[in-house]
């Protein structure tokens, strides 16, 4: 396995003798050690092979450099070796170089800043213009829809709703469960200092109705459902299922795309219903073990003070956020590029952009709604 | 001497048989051929040679090691004596075809970076691939380039052994056939042993020693090609008429 060298000299001319297997392993110790070699008065250089019992590529890429390196320095090096098979390596090398050597290499030069920014300007343009293409094309499709009843994929949005809706059930109600305890608990504190425990139930009926469930249902849909649509459809771009899809005419968009984004925007109402029945049954549990109201006193509180309005406001937020986060999510899935990398990166911005979006969907009927004085 | 031996070996995947006693020796410095129907289990027997699948029963052993009672160092060791060439490539997409190469040598040699980019070079170019292709990334070659590039990146350890699976398949004549040129001078120059799968009658008739056939989850023939009509089986009367 080892291999080394020994250097003799005659004269002007020096001969590094090579012995034992030189191999991708070996080779950095012989580097080390020519670059020790002087060269004082010495015109003629061999590098003798003949001890040498195996070379792969590597140690003849090696080799060849060496030859090269030295006779550049103006000292007529050589190569000595007998073995057929060592040859043809370094033949091969030696070949390979000439080859390269014709190529002209086109080094493409450094791009100045402006031609930076220009292209990177043009590509979120791009990027706009795709997104917008993209609602475009939903709005298409949604007119294609209404056109015929027979054009509506029903056995999809089924699918999607069973996905999205049916499979998050529980994931759901015990999020809102434990937030509904959470935030009663957190209350009956501080409520309890005044005396006033009775208002638990106005608080706990406006905040989670109107703005807990419906956001909490949202940013559990958007970790669940929004990664899958995105990672789903990005594998089907990898795979070009997307495209065989297109050659047997059926439009992506109306089979997989509107499907989705109709199921969502019809499963995340009902979610969020649940989620209010289990926010209120969480806070009401804390009511009745902490601060002593009864089911039946909450319950004729609840009626008293809750409005439905804070209901169905919570209720409406829910086909918006279900765009939002369909959308959002199946175009990321879209753009996914030929490469496992981009599906990690745009799952994690479908999940991050549509959580965001959301907040900012809510913050505007918060402000729009208040205003409006509902 | 026989570098590779396979003996009595069962595949199974719950109640599908795939292999039912396969035996097989492939020798050093041979291009050895797997053949059969498809679905017969070759490319199978070749993941069970490198270690990415189990069989049920049997040996194989590979450079004197049997891979059922491996220890993880031996398999480890074993890994570097290969190189594989999967049959669409597997590149890595997050890395340039530069870097893929690069990669087993930056990995497990202490070779300086310039040594490591001059011999990058060099394999690229002995696939075929010009030295411009290395800064491109996976998704922006073609089918047969990304082959060359695995080609390359399998040989970039300088390999005793090199396992191809399809390699030809997806390449345009003229490329196949370059391959198939590469495939046997690199096994004169190197002592390299090749156990490929193939379905590219050229290439069988060309670069193949001895084949072995599989079908109907046998091996109905092993030896070299000349005899190979001598057998009864449906799959070679059809295939190699």
């Amino acid at each position: 396995m080892a291999s080394n060298l020994t250097q003799s000299i005659q004269g002007n001319k020096l001969s590094i003798n090579f012995s034992g297997e030189l191999t991708l392993y070996t080779i950095t110790t012989l580097e080390k050690l020519t670059q020790e070699i002087r060269f004082k008065g010495i015109s003629l250089l061999v590098l003798d092979l003949h001890k040498v019992s195996y070379l792969d590529t590597a140690a003849a890429v090696f080799i060849v450099n060496l030859e090269e390196e030295y006779n550049k320095q103006s000292i007529k090096t050589t190569i000595s070796c007998f073995d057929k098979k060592l040859l043809a390596t370094l033949e091969l090398v030696k070949m390979q170089r000439i080859i390269t050597n014709l190529e002209t290499e086109i080094d493409d030069n450094k791009s100045s800043f402006l031609q930076k920014s220009v292209v990177k300007i043009n590509q979120y343009l791009n990027g706009f213009l795709f997104f917008m293409e993209f609602f475009g094309k939903i709005f298409l499709t949604l007119l294609y829809y209404l056109k015929s009843f027979k054009h509506i994929r029903f056995k999809e949005i089924m699918f999607e709703l069973n996905e999205s809706a049916l499979k998050a059930l529980s994931i759901v109600a015990l999020t809102s469960f434990l937030i509904g305890l959470v935030v009663a608990f957190q209350s009956a504190y501080q409520l309890k200092l005044y005396g006033a425990n009775i208002f638990i139930v106005d608080m706990l009926g406006i905040s989670i109705l109107r703005e807990l469930a419906p956001l909490i249902t949202a940013i559990v849909i958007a970790g669940r459902s929004g990664s899958a649509f995105t990672a789903q459809i990005g594998a089907m771009k990898i795979t070009q299922e997307l495209d065989a899809m297109k050659t047997m005419g059926f439009n992506p968009f109306s089979f997989l795309v509107l499907p989705k984004i109709i199921a969502l925007m019809i499963a995340l109402p009902l979610l969020i219903f649940v989620a209010d029945m289990m926010g209120v049954f969480g806070g009401m549990l804390v009511s009745q073990v902490d601060l002593g109201i009864s089911y039946e006193v909450f319950l004729d509180r609840f009626r008293a003070v809750v409005d439905a309005k804070h209901f169905f406001i919570g209720l409406l937020k829910g086909p918006f956020f279900a765009f939002l986060i369909a959308s959002i999510s199946i175009y990321r899935g879209l753009i996914i590029k030929n490469d496992t990398q981009s599906i990690g990166i745009n799952t994690t911005k479908s999940v991050v952009e549509s959580i965001f979006a959301v907040i900012v969907c809510d913050a505007l009927f918060s402000i729009a709604l208040t205003s409006l004085g509902i | 001497m026989s570098i590779i031996s396979i003996r009595d070996i069962h595949t199974q995947f719950d109640e599908k048989v795939v292999h039912n006693g396969l035996n097989l020796d492939i020798n050093e410095g041979e291009i050895y051929g797997l053949l059969g129907p498809s679905g017969c289990g070759k490319t199978t027997l070749l993941r069970e040679m490198v270690m990415l699948q189990e069989f049920s029963k049997g040996s194989i052993t590979i450079l004197d090691k049997s891979l059922s009672d491996i220890s993880e160092v031996d398999a480890q060791k074993l890994r570097r004596e290969w190189g594989v060439l999967f049959q669409s490539g597997a590149l890595f997409s997050s890395l340039s075809i530069h870097d893929n190469i690069a990669l087993p040598l930056v990995e497990y040699t202490d070779l300086s970076s310039a040594m490591i980019d001059e011999i990058v070079k060099f394999k690229i170019n002995i696939v075929g691939l010009k030295s411009g292709d290395s800064k491109l990334y996976p998704s922006q070659i073609s089918g047969g380039m990304k082959k060359k590039a695995g080609l390359a990146r399998a040989l970039a350890m300088d390999p005793k052994l090199l396992f191809l699976d399809e390699p030809t398949s997806g390449l345009d004549p003229i490329s196949a056939r370059e391959f198939d040129e590469l495939i046997l001078k690199l096994r004169d120059m190197l002592g390299l042993t090749v156990v490929m799968v193939s379905h590219d009658l050229r290439s069988i008739y060309d670069t193949l020693d001895r084949v072995a056939i599989i079908d109907a989850k046998k091996i109905v023939y092993e030896g070299p090609l000349i005899d190979v009509k001598s057998s009864k089986s449906d799959f070679i009367q059809t295939f190699f008429k």
